[in-house]
């Protein structure tokens, strides 16, 4: 590893110690608006780990997240819950490997809509199921309270972060930004490139499964409606190129204010919500292409062209 | 097929709807040798090489290198194998450095390395074309001359058993051509085996051993440099593609 290498990790351990003191303020708005920021940044980061060198606008989030959240759901009476963090991602990971291997051939537009499709589908195939066997939600009864669940999701982003920076320097990752700049040099150079679309589709689908197994706890009576809530995928989407995909840490960056800003508003605009979502979305990508990552490269430039001049 | 063939083709067709690109074309490329593929403009030449790279799957016939069939191979096995190519329009990896471009080539390549070797290696093969300098350029800022080395170097820094080059030479000023026929005229020295899609007659007398004449998808003439570039048939094809 170089210095810098050294250096980031002592910055990310030390943001990690702070992040995880929050708790102890004992405020319950706060902890609690820590959740949601934790909850997307792992969101947002595993999305990007897959879309950022791709390229590819997944809407999927929301379907994994749903079936994490279900799978904790059904599950709790009678696993334990430790196990079925990982059960969750399991099974999250393998149908994104599903998923992946039929779409990641398709072009992005088709993706897109796929994945979009995929979330709509598997919440009617939840709700058709419930309403077969006569329910209509699942009661997920714990004892885990908000920083439980905080310390939990912080972990989960440590973990992200972690492998985000691996992947980085492997060859996988190096494979991924070949493709993302020309797949079919990617292809001509000896890449497998549906493979290691798939491979990134896959920690990104495991990553929201398990985020929405922790969430679950949280809901206490989950329905398809709100397990599987297609606004999620959305906010995730905007987040992330909000931060920037360029880099690791773009998409925190992004999560942050985000996360503030649509507190303050949908506590005051609850009706608008999508409409707003809508209007941010446009203003990042016309006003803040590459995010607050692509903001910081381009004034870093500009200030390394001025000192180079001088 | 001789024991030292590197590439041969039997009867390679590739349609395009009612279009016949390449139409039954067979010929073979011997190690070390430096084969010339000629023919006037849309008569199939980049299509040829673009069935040996597997950027696209043949109609019909069949393709080997070293005796092995790779008929209907994806891009990415067929370049494992060891075939290597550039692009008629140059394709470089635009959020790179040029360093970076010429690992790509290298990394998944045929003869794979990664790490500081990949670097180590993709420095030698930057020496090699006169670019180390300009290893942590931004691709952005190169001349187009350099443009063109990179991506020779990309596909050489995978150690190929054949390179394809399709126009590497066009669109050159006369100078940067006469270091360009220098460069490919090093790699021929060095002994490697290539397919030259030029237009250059200069490049084309002075690198190739042989040639293959295409002519509306079809091979028209095969053999010697000389013999082919002074045969009638050729100078009418590519006569009448002038003059129309
Ligand atoms: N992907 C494609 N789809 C449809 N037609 C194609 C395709 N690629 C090539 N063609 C057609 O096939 C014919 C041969 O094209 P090709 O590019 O192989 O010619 P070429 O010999 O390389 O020409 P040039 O010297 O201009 O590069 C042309 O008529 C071209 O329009
Ligand atoms: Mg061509």
């Amino acid at each position: 590893m170089k210095r810098a290498d050294w250096q980031n990790l002592g910055w990310g351990a030390a943001l990690l110690v702070v992040a995880a003191l929050l708790p102890l303020t004992g405020d319950g708005y706060l902890i609690s608006l820590g959740v949601s920021i934790a909850m997307y940044t792992v969101l947002a980061t595993s999305w990007a780990l897959f879309s950022g060198p791709t390229h590819y606008i997944s809407l999927a989030t929301a379907a994994f997240f749903g079936i994490g959240t279900y799978v904790m759901g059904s599950g709790i009476e009678y696993i334990n819950y430790w196990l079925l963090l990982p059960i969750a991602g399991l099974i999250g990971g393998v149908i994104a490997a599903l998923v992946g291997l039929a779409t990641l051939r398709l072009s992005g537009v088709y993706f897109v809509i796929f994945t979009l499709g995929l979330a709509e589908m598997t919440r009617q195939a939840v709700t058709w199921y419930q309403n077969q066997t006569g329910h209509k939600g699942t009661y997920v009864l714990t004892e885990l309270t908000d920083p439980h669940i905080y310390w939990q999701l912080l972990a989960l982003a440590a973990l992200v972060f972690l492998l985000g920076w691996a992947i980085g320097r492997s060859k996988l990752g190096f494979a991924l930004r070949i493709i993302g700049d020309d797949e079919d040099v990617a292809r001509h150079v000896g890449i497998n490139t549906a493979l290691s679309k798939v491979a990134l589709f896959v920690v990104s689908g495991a990553t929201a499964a398990i985020v929405g197994a922790m969430i679950a706890p949280r809901y206490i009576y989950i329905e398809p409606a709100t397990a599987f809530t297609p606004m999620l995928s959305f906010q995730v989407v905007i987040m992330a190129l909000l931060g920037g995909t360029g880099r690791l840490w773009g998409p925190l960056v992004g999560v942050i204010p985000f996360t503030l800003l649509w507190e303050a508003i949908s506590s005051s605009f609850l009706n608008q919500t999508t409409l707003l979502l809508g209007l941010s979305f446009l203003a990042i990508v016309y006003l803040l292409p590459g995010g607050f990552v692509g903001l910081y490269d381009r004034l870093r430039g500009r200030a390394k062209k001025r000192s180079a001049m001088a | 097929m001789m024991a030292n063939t590197v590439i041969s083709l039997r009867g390679a067709t590739k349609q395009f709807g009612g279009l016949v690109a390449v139409d039954n074309v067979s010929f073979d490329v011997r190690e070390h040798e430096v084969l010339g593929l000629i023919g006037p403009n849309g008569s199939g030449k980049s299509t040829t090489l673009n069935l040996i790279s597997g950027a696209l799957p043949a109609t019909d016939g069949e393709i080997s290198l070293r005796g092995g069939t790779i008929t209907g191979l994806p891009a990415r096995a067929i370049a494992r194998k060891g075939v290597s190519r550039t692009f008629q329009l140059v394709r470089l990896l635009p959020s790179m450095n040029v360093l970076e471009n010429v690992m790509a080539g290298g990394v998944f390549g045929h003869r794979r390395r990664w790490g500081q070797s990949a670097e180590r290696h993709a420095m030698q093969v930057l020496e090699m074309i006169g670019m180390a300098d300009k290893a942590k350029s931004h691709v952005g800022q190169l001349t187009y001359i350099d443009t063109k080395r990179v991506e020779l170097a990309r596909a050489l820094s995978g150690e190929p058993e054949v390179l394809l080059l399709d126009e590497w030479l066009a669109g050159l000023n006369p100078t940067e051509l006469t270091e360009g026929i220098d460069l490919i005229h090093r790699l021929r020295d060095e002994g490697r085996t290539i397919i030259l899609v030029e237009h250059v007659m200069d490049a084309i007398r002075s690198l190739c051993d042989n040639c293959v004449v295409m002519s509306s998808g079809k091979k028209i003439a095969e053999g010697s440099t000389d013999d082919v570039l002074s045969d009638p048939e050729v100078i009418r094809a590519y006569l009448g593609d002038d003059d129309a």
